[in-house]
């Protein structure tokens, strides 16, 4: 029983991190063409990016479950070529999450972004340097606050989720169950007081989380 | 709006740009950083082409040596004052200029203080400084010394004016006050609504050329107010605010904004120094 509790943890901060991670290179090069493009194409890049927002999770599962899945020409494919199923998986679960958390990562660095005067973006290709090396050397050490709110609202909002890794992952202890879904499973089970201990332990978790990027947050917008 | 124009600047000058906010200057500086491309002409720089429509030429902004002064400074606030240099640096090897520059520009105790502690002065030098560490061609200042306090303003000018025959660079100069103009360039172009509509050295072009023993200003017009039957305008002479009664027939065509010139004939004026501990005492 301590077992499943620890390993049910380990798999759900083990998501987080391997998502947010994801979610940090694929955020950042994706809000820095939202924030500076000029494309006619920039309102329906967004509308999809922010599409998780407002979808349910179910709808999204549903589609990644439809389109992942071993009997879809995409799921086959992927599993023959590289060996990977991706759903009912942990693999899929990473892929489910990153897709659902994408705007709480994208949003804020783009935000950030915007934030920063024109100036100092035009400064730095007056002085010669590419975008690239703006990019690392001004653009994102100015973003920090940002990136902070992106890193956390990602790892917490997957912590959180439900829906959709219900849909993609099911309930497979070591593989797929986290402690969202294993709440559920425990007060089917009628077994309250492990369904609290995993409330509980997943409240004082994200609670301490939160409270001490607050507290890294304020001294960056002191020291800045 | 349609901008376009034709100038060119003597051997290692300076100009000056003169213009209403809108009239097209600071675009003008951009399309020669390269910030902004034109439609068509040609930007040279001696010999070097640097945009040219007919034949496809466009350099890269990156590719440009040009000096960027920007009105808000932008200095990078995540990197202290020697960094920012030291940014802009095209060679790393050539750290020794950084301090150079550092020296030249009187920044040299304020190397490891961050952007936000400095005072707007020190801020503007510090961007002056950075846009040298590059070693430009060409020196664009937008409005540099605009949001000064008359001291500083005064000091930075003849900052400015040594630096730029120090280091033999071309100038372009934005600037709304007259006397930084007469004191930093030997040409202004006045623009308005993105034409060159006057050009010349600055007393031709501020007072028409003519020399006189008369007392005359230039100032900007503030606010016309009817009081009873005559007219009180106020005028905004450098950083001083004047009122002057006006004829109906003299403020016929005047509205706050426009440039104007207050001459003043038979009068005698009294001069005095100013006691700066209590500058109204007479």
């Amino acid at each position: 029983m301590q077992d499943s509790f620890y390993l049910t943890f380990y798999l759900t901060f083990k998501l987080a991190l391997i998502t947010t991670f994801i979610l940090l290179i694929i955020g950042v090069p994706v809000a820095y063409y939202l924030a500076y493009t000029r494309a006619r194409l920039k309102p329906v890049l967004e509308t999809i990016v922010s599409m998780p927002l407002v979808l349910p999770p179910s709808v999204l599962g549903f589609y990644l479950l439809v389109t992942f899945g071993a009997e879809s020409f995409l799921g086959g494919f992927i599993i023959q070529t590289f060996g990977v199923r991706l759903v009912f998986s942990f693999e899929g679960l990473v892929l489910g999450s990153v897709i659902f958390s994408l705007p709480f990562m994208v949003q804020p660095i783009q935000a950030g972004f915007e934030k920063i005067p024109e100036s100092l973006h035009e400064a730095a290709l007056t002085l010669g340097k590419s975008k690239f090396r703006t990019l690392f050397m001004v653009l994102l050490p100015n973003t920090k606050p940002s990136l902070i709110t992106g890193v956390v609202l990602a790892f917490a909002h997957t912590i959180g989720e439900f829906g959709v890794v219900l849909m993609i992952g099911g309930n497979i202890p070591g593989v797929t169950r986290v402690a969202s879904i294993a709440i559920y499973d425990e007060i089917e089970a009628l077994n309250y007081g492990l369904a609290n201990q995993y409330a509980l332990s997943l409240f004082a978790i994200t609670f301490l989380i939160l409270l001490l990027v607050y507290i890294i947050n304020r001294r960056f917008i002191k020291g800045s | 709006m349609e901008l376009k124009l034709k100038l060119e600047i003597e051997d290692k000058g300076m100009i000056s740009l003169f213009g209403k906010s809108g009239a097209g200057k600071t675009t003008l500086l951009r399309i020669i950083a390269g910030l902004i491309n034109p439609d068509e002409g040609i930007i040279r720089l001696d010999e070097e082409v640097w945009f040219d429509s007919k034949k496809k030429i466009c350099l890269a902004p990156q590719k440009r040596k040009v000096g960027f002064v920007f009105q808000d400074y932008a200095l990078f606030p995540n990197m202290s004052v020697q960094k920012n240099l030291l940014f802009s640096l095209e060679n790393k090897r050539e750290k020794s200029r950084v301090e150079r520059v550092l020296e030249m520009t009187g920044l040299s105790e304020l190397k490891d203080r961050m952007p936000s502690s400095l005072s707007g002065g020190q801020q503007q030098r510090v961007a002056l400084a950075r846009a040298l560490v590059r070693n430009p061609k060409i020196l664009l200042l937008d409005e540099p010394l605009s949001s000064l306090d008359i001291e500083m303003r005064l000091a930075l000018q003849d900052e400015i004016l040594s630096l730029h025959d120090k280091l033999g660079l071309y100038t372009v100069l934005v600037s709304h006050d007259h006397a930084e103009i007469f004191k930093l360039s030997r040409e202004v172009f006045v623009i308005e609504d993105g034409r060159i509509i006057n050009a010349g050295s600055p007393s031709k072009v501020f007072w028409g050329g003519r020399i006189s023993g008369k007392f005359k200003f230039l100032g900007e017009a503030v606010e016309i107010v009817q009081d009873g039957v005559i007219n009180i305008l106020s005028i905004r002479i450098g950083n001083n605010l004047v009122k002057v009664v006006a004829t109906d027939e003299e403020i016929e065509n005047i509205k706050p904004g426009d440039q104007l010139m207050i001459i003043s004939q038979a009068l005698n004026p009294i001069i005095k120094k100013v006691d700066l501990k209590n500058p109204y005492a007479s």
